[in-house]
C-alpha cells in the first residue's frame, strides 16, 4: 500500500528567516526546502526576502542571487539557464518546472520551492536520481538493428522522421515522472512518464528493428500499466511535450500486436 | 563520511490540485462509492422479492432523508463515472490527449455530471407526481 503521507521525520519544519536588505522596495518572499545530510533531522523551510529590483526575472536568478549574496549553503542543480539541460527541475508554486524558464512574475505571492516530489533528497533541492536513471537504462535507449550497417547513414523519410517530433525534444528533467501520483506510489516498479516517453521514442523510430523486444520489455502490470492517464505529466512538462500520449501509443501497440 | 538517511521530498500535500489529477481521483472515489452502493441495491431487490412488508420497509428507508442523500450522491457518482469512463475509453483509443482537449473534456464531464444528476432527479420527482 502506498504511503500517502510523509513520515514524521520527513515533515518540514519552519526554518530560518532572511529579511530583505534595507531600502529594498519591491521584495518577494521565497520559501525554500532545506535539508543537510551532515546535520540530519527534519527538513526546514527557510524564508528569503529577495529584492526583485536587483534580481533577474527567473526563479533560477533568485536562487543564484540567494546563494551568492545571502546563504551560500543553499544547494541546487543548474547548468544551462535556458531550458535545455533539465538540471534545475524542481517543484515551484505547487507544480514541477525548470527554475530557469519559470518567471518569478508568474507566481502569485510567496514563491514556494521544493525538490522534485517523492524523491530521496540528497541535499536541499537536489533529488537522488539513481533509480530513475536505472529505469532509463532498462529501456535500452539506443538504436538496435539486426541488418548490416549500410555504407553510409541509415536513411529515414521526412514522414518517418516526423514521427519522432515531440519525443526527441525531451531533456530528461523528470518533471513529469515526479508529478505523477502513480509514480509516487509505485516508482520502484512503474517506469513513469519520462522513461516511457523515451521507450516510445525508440519504438517509433523507423530505423530501430527491436520494436517487438521493446514491447515485450514493457508488457508488465507495473512497468507500463500503472499509467492511469492522470495527465499530470503532460500538464507539467516544461518543454510542452505529451508523455501521456506516448504512453497511450505504447498501450495501443500492445493491443494491436495481439 | 557518515551521512543521515535521506528524507522523501514532500509530494501529495504540496502538489497543486488541478483538473487532471482531480478528475482522476474522482474517478476512483466514485468507482469505490458505486461498489458500496451495490449493497443497498441488493438489499432493495431482496426486499422486493421477500414480500410487501419487507419492500415497504426498504422503500421507507430509501425515501428517508438519509436514504435520499445517499441516492443523490450515488446517482451523481454514477453519472460522473459513466462520463469520465467514456473519456477514458477515448484516451485508450488514442483520442483527446492534447491539453486543451483534456481540459475541455474534463469540464464537460464535471458539468455534465451536475446537469444529468439534477435532470434525473427532476424527472424522477416529476414522474412520481404524475403516476
Amino acid at each position: 500500500m502506498a504511503e500517502l503521507m510523509l513520515a514524521a521525520k520527513d515533515r518540514p519544519v519552519e526554518g530560518k528567516k532572511f529579511p530583505a536588505p534595507a531600502g529594498a522596495k519591491r521584495t518577494r518572499t521565497f520559501k525554500i526546502y532545506r535539508w543537510d545530510p551532515d546535520v540530519g533531522g527534519n527538513p526546514r523551510i527557510d524564508s528569503y526576502e529577495v529584492d526583485l529590483d536587483a534580481c533577474g526575472p527567473m526563479v533560477l536568478d533568485a536562487l543564484i542571487k540567494i546563494k551568492n549574496e545571502v546563504d551560500s549553503t543553499l544547494t541546487f542543480r543548474r547548468s544551462c539557464r535556458e531550458g535545455v539541460c533539465g538540471s534545475c527541475a524542481m517543484n515551484i508554486d505547487g507544480t514541477n518546472d525548470l527554475a530557469c524558464t519559470k518567471y518569478i512574475a508568474d507566481v502569485k505571492g510567496v514563491v514556494k520551492i521544493y525538490p522534485l516530489p517523492h524523491m530521496a533528497v540528497v541535499k536541499d533541492l537536489v533529488p537522488d536520481l539513481t533509480q530513475i536513471w536505472a529505469q532509463y537504462a532498462l529501456i535500452e535507449p539506443w538504436l538496435k538493428s539486426d541488418t548490416a550497417a549500410p555504407a553510409r547513414e541509415r536513411p529515414q523519410s521526412p514522414e518517418e522522421r516526423a514521427k519522432l517530433d515531440g519525443l526527441w525534444e525531451c531533456i530528461l528533467c523528470f518533471c513529469c515522472s515526479t508529478s505523477c501520483p502513480s509514480y509516487w506510489w509505485n516508482g520502484d516498479r512503474y517506469l513513469g512518464p519520462a522513461v516511457l516517453l523515451q521507450a516510445y521514442r525508440w519504438i517509433a523510430d523507423s530505423r530501430d528493428e527491436a520494436t517487438g523486444d521493446r514491447l515485450d520489455n514493457l508488457e508488465d502490470p507495473f512497468r507500463l500499466y500503472r499509467c492511469h492517464t492522470i495527465m499530470n505529466c503532460t500538464k507539467t512538462c516544461p518543454k510542452g511535450l505529451n508523455p501521456a500520449k506516448a504512453i497511450g501509443e505504447i498501450k495501443k501497440l500492445m493491443v494491436e500486436r495481439r | 563520511m557518515a551521512s543521515h538517511p535521506r528524507p522523501v521530498s514532500p509530494h501529495l500535500e504540496i502538489y497543486r490540485p488541478q483538473l487532471t489529477s482531480v478528475t482522476s481521483i474522482l474517478h476512483r472515489i466514485t468507482g469505490g462509492f458505486l461498489s458500496v452502493g451495490i449493497l443497498p441495491l441488493v438489499y432493495w431487490l431482496i426486499a422486493a422479492a421477500s414480500g410487501p412488508d419487507a419492500f415497504n420497509q426498504a422503500q421507507a428507508l430509501a425515501g428517508s432523508i438519509v436514504g435520499r442523500i445517499f441516492l443523490f450522491l450515488w446517482t451523481g457518482a454514477f453519472f460522473y463515472h459513466l462520463l469520465n469512463g467514456i473519456r477514458h475509453l477515448a484516451w485508450d483509443a488514442g483520442w483527446g490527449y492534447e491539453l486543451p482537449a483534456v481540459y475541455r473534456t474534463g469540464w464537460t464531464v464535471l458539468i455534465g455530471t451536475v446537469v444529468l444528476t439534477i435532470l434525473a432527479w427532476v424527472l424522477g420527482y416529476w414522474a412520481r407526481g404524475n403516476v
